[in-house]
């Protein structure tokens, strides 16, 4: 008898605190954008808290049933999907709303790849730009984005791409000239710059020369070192001079200077002197004078 | 029991005789372990203990106490006799000690002989041997060694025009957007390769190359897997490499795996490194005068030319060797004892392999510096 009258008003409270959770109410968004103020109408009596719970935020507000609950512009702006629980008394309710990036670009982050490659590369050079709201959410929308690419040539023209799921990327070829590029990515008043070098290929002819020099040795001098395109090779390249002799040789790694490369090694009738550098072989010089 | 003290005798006497043949008949051939602590071992009396006791107050660097015991004083001074040994300008001699040395007599006469002594020296990149052969004269009823000095050549007052070049590295900001760019590691490739299954060991061997327009610091790693692709063991080229290449630079590496074979290898994965670094294009080294010389002494020797103004403190030389059909066979490596002055030539010497040494067609050497004075 007494265990069925504990388990009757067990079941009456659990009534009871039912209707009082139906008799709050409240309207929650679907959709809220990022940074923008918004309120929440709830109805009923009594006090309660709010919470919500997000990528990166908490809030947790009191409140009486029957107010609207104000938030302000910045008191959600991270993008994602949100939990909201209202809890009244022993009861709660529960809410999912997303919130999205403003759809003002305010940002971009812009990925230029690589800093540094060889001339007259097909595709070499690739951009990939995130478009951003003020508060770092990717925008989703499609958003154009302008590519401009200038060098020692000039100008290219300029190239708009839409984004996709909040990303616009190209590709485009490094120049045939040596030099410093400028990559630009804009879009409304944002905008991000690059540099990416462009530098010279494989030498693509060595050329030597040899005269003899005091004591007994031979100097060794390189013409300019250039590419196939004729952009000179940048100093410090290495140079390998080999003089083979019979029973023995000589090396040295010389770097250039000043676009040329100079040595000195000991004369050896007889000896077959070569120069390269890297896999790139130069001309050879037979030395025929006596040491 | 019988057998117990039969066996006790007969080691006692076996002893007894083995002191009396070491005594009357000693060994002529001498070698000492090289301690400061030790109490001096050899005697004036014979050529070879002369030379023992002056390698041992060498390896206690007492050096005033072994030049005022040689004989040929009056050819040098003390300071030459301590730079021949102790080394200068911070070369890697100047961080050695004598670990150990022996010694040979080679004649010996009423009044004069000669004696080779055999010097290792340790250093922190490993051991070098110095070997001298030393004339050593009798004064009175004492031996006195004369000292081969080897001068070291002074560089006159002169000036060397160096244009200085080098590279330095500004590098992304901790505080930088995740998309802002950075400098891009140096390029660099394997240009060959080739495993050899040696004496228990699997070496692993080949050249790398630069191939970018700014220095590199590299390293290489090699793998070795088995016909599943499993791994079965992994090391990386320690000192065996020039670890800085400057554009269109290209080094040997040599990769050892000890206790391995080549037949438990399936293929090798090889993982070459590299990270942008300042550096200098200078100084410039000549290797001048290579030379194969043929077994029993397989070796390559020849002289290292520093052409900068620039003391080099020490200097690595790494030799790659190759077959007829331009195959790497073998990498080996040693690092001079001397300083490097300006435009004086400092003579190396890598020991090869006598089976080696006689498949080699060609050979390519490559030095690399360091410089205390540098700025890096």
């Amino acid at each position: 008898m007494k265990r069925s009258i504990t388990w009757l008003s067990g079941f009456a409270v659990a009534i009871a605190q039912l209707a009082t959770a139906q008799s709050s109410g409240w309207q929650f968004p679907e959709k809220v954008q990022a940074g923008s103020a918004f309120s929440v109408t709830t109805s009923g009596s009594g006090s309660a808290a709010l919470y919500i719970v997000g990528p990166g935020d908490v809030v947790k507000r009191q409140f009486n049933l029957g107010e609207t609950i104000a938030f302000a512009a910045d008191d959600l702006h991270n993008a994602g999907h949100y939990t909201a629980i209202l809890v009244s008394g022993s009861s709660s309710q529960s809410a999912q709303f997303d919130v999205v990036a403003s759809r003002q670009p305010a940002s971009l982050s812009f990925l230029a790849k690589p800093s540094r490659l060889p001339v007259n590369l097909t595709n070499g050079i690739s951009g990939v730009v995130f478009v951003l709201d003020a508060f770092g959410n990717l925008e989703l929308d499609p958003q154009p984005v302008a590519f401009e690419f200038s060098d020692a040539a000039g100008q290219r023209p300029p190239r708009v791409v839409n984004t996709i799921n909040g990303v616009a990327w190209l590709k485009i070829n490094s120049a045939p000239k040596a030099g410093p590029a400028r990559f630009q990515a804009s879009i409304g008043n944002a905008q991000e710059i690059r540099v990416i070098q462009q530098v010279p290929g494989e030498p693509c002819a060595i050329r030597m020369t040899a005269k003899p020099a005091s004591g007994q040795r031979v100097a060794l001098q390189t013409k300019p070192v250039r590419d196939c395109n004729g952009n000179p090779v940048p100093d410090g390249t290495i140079v390998s001079f080999t003089e083979t002799y019979a029973g023995g040789q000589s090396t040295v790694d010389v770097p250039l200077k000043r676009g040329v490369a100079q040595t000195e090694l000991p004369a050896e009738k007889g000896a077959v002197i070569s120069a390269a550098a890297g896999v790139v072989m130069g001309n050879e010089i037979r030395w025929s004078r006596q040491p | 029991m019988n057998k117990g003290r039969l066996l006790a005798i007969l080691l006692a006497l076996t002893t007894v005789a083995l002191i009396v043949i070491g005594t009357l008949w000693p060994n002529q051939s001498g070698s000492g372990v090289a301690d400061a602590q030790a109490q001096l071992m050899g005697s004036a009396s014979s050529p070879q203990g002369a030379v023992n006791e002056l390698l041992q107050r060498i390896a206690r660097r007492d050096w005033a106490s072994a030049y005022a015991s040689l004989s040929n004083r009056g050819e040098f001074s003390e300071a030459d006799f301590t730079r021949d040994l102790s080394g200068d300008n911070g070369s890697l001699r100047s961080y050695a000690i004598l670990d150990r040395y022996d010694t040979q007599p080679l004649r010996v006469s009423a009044d004069t002989a000669q004696v080779r002594a055999n010097m290792r020296w340790a250093s922190v990149v490993g051991t070098f041997q110095d070997s001298r052969d030393l004339r050593v004269v009798k004064a009175g009823n004492q031996w006195q060694v004369a000292w081969p000095i080897v001068k070291q050549a002074k560089v006159p007052p002169q000036v060397i025009p160096v244009n200085y070049l080098r590279w330095d590295v500004v590098y992304r900001g901790a505080g930088d957007d995740w998309g802002a760019q950075d400098v891009e590691a140096p390029h660099v490739r394997i240009v060959a390769m080739h495993p050899v299954d040696r004496a228990g060991e699997v070496v692993v061997m080949g050249e790398i190359l630069n191939e970018d327009v700014v220095p590199a610091f590299v390293t290489v790693k090699a793998t070795l897997l088995d016909n599943k692709g499993g791994s079965i063991a992994s090391e990386d080229s320690f000192d065996k490499i020039s670890h800085v290449l400057l554009p269109k630079q290209v080094s040997p590496f040599r990769i050892d795996f000890r206790n391995m074979s080549l037949s438990r290898v399936d293929s090798v994965r090889m993982q070459p490194s590299s990270s942008l670094v300042p550096a200098s294009a200078d100084p410039i080294i000549g290797v001048e005068s290579q030379k194969l010389n043929p077994v029993p002494d397989s070796s390559l020797t020849g002289n290292l030319v520093n052409q900068s103004g620039q003391v080099v403190n020490v200097a690595h030389v790494i030799a790659t060797f190759y077959d007829g059909s331009g195959q790497i066979i073998w990498v080996a490596d040693q690092y001079p004892s001397r300083a490097l002055l300006p435009l004086e030539p400092v003579p190396f010497q890598i020991s090869l392999p006598a089976d080696i040494s006689t498949k080699v067609s060609n050979y390519r050497v490559v030095a690399s510096t360091y410089s205390s004075s540098r700025f890096q």
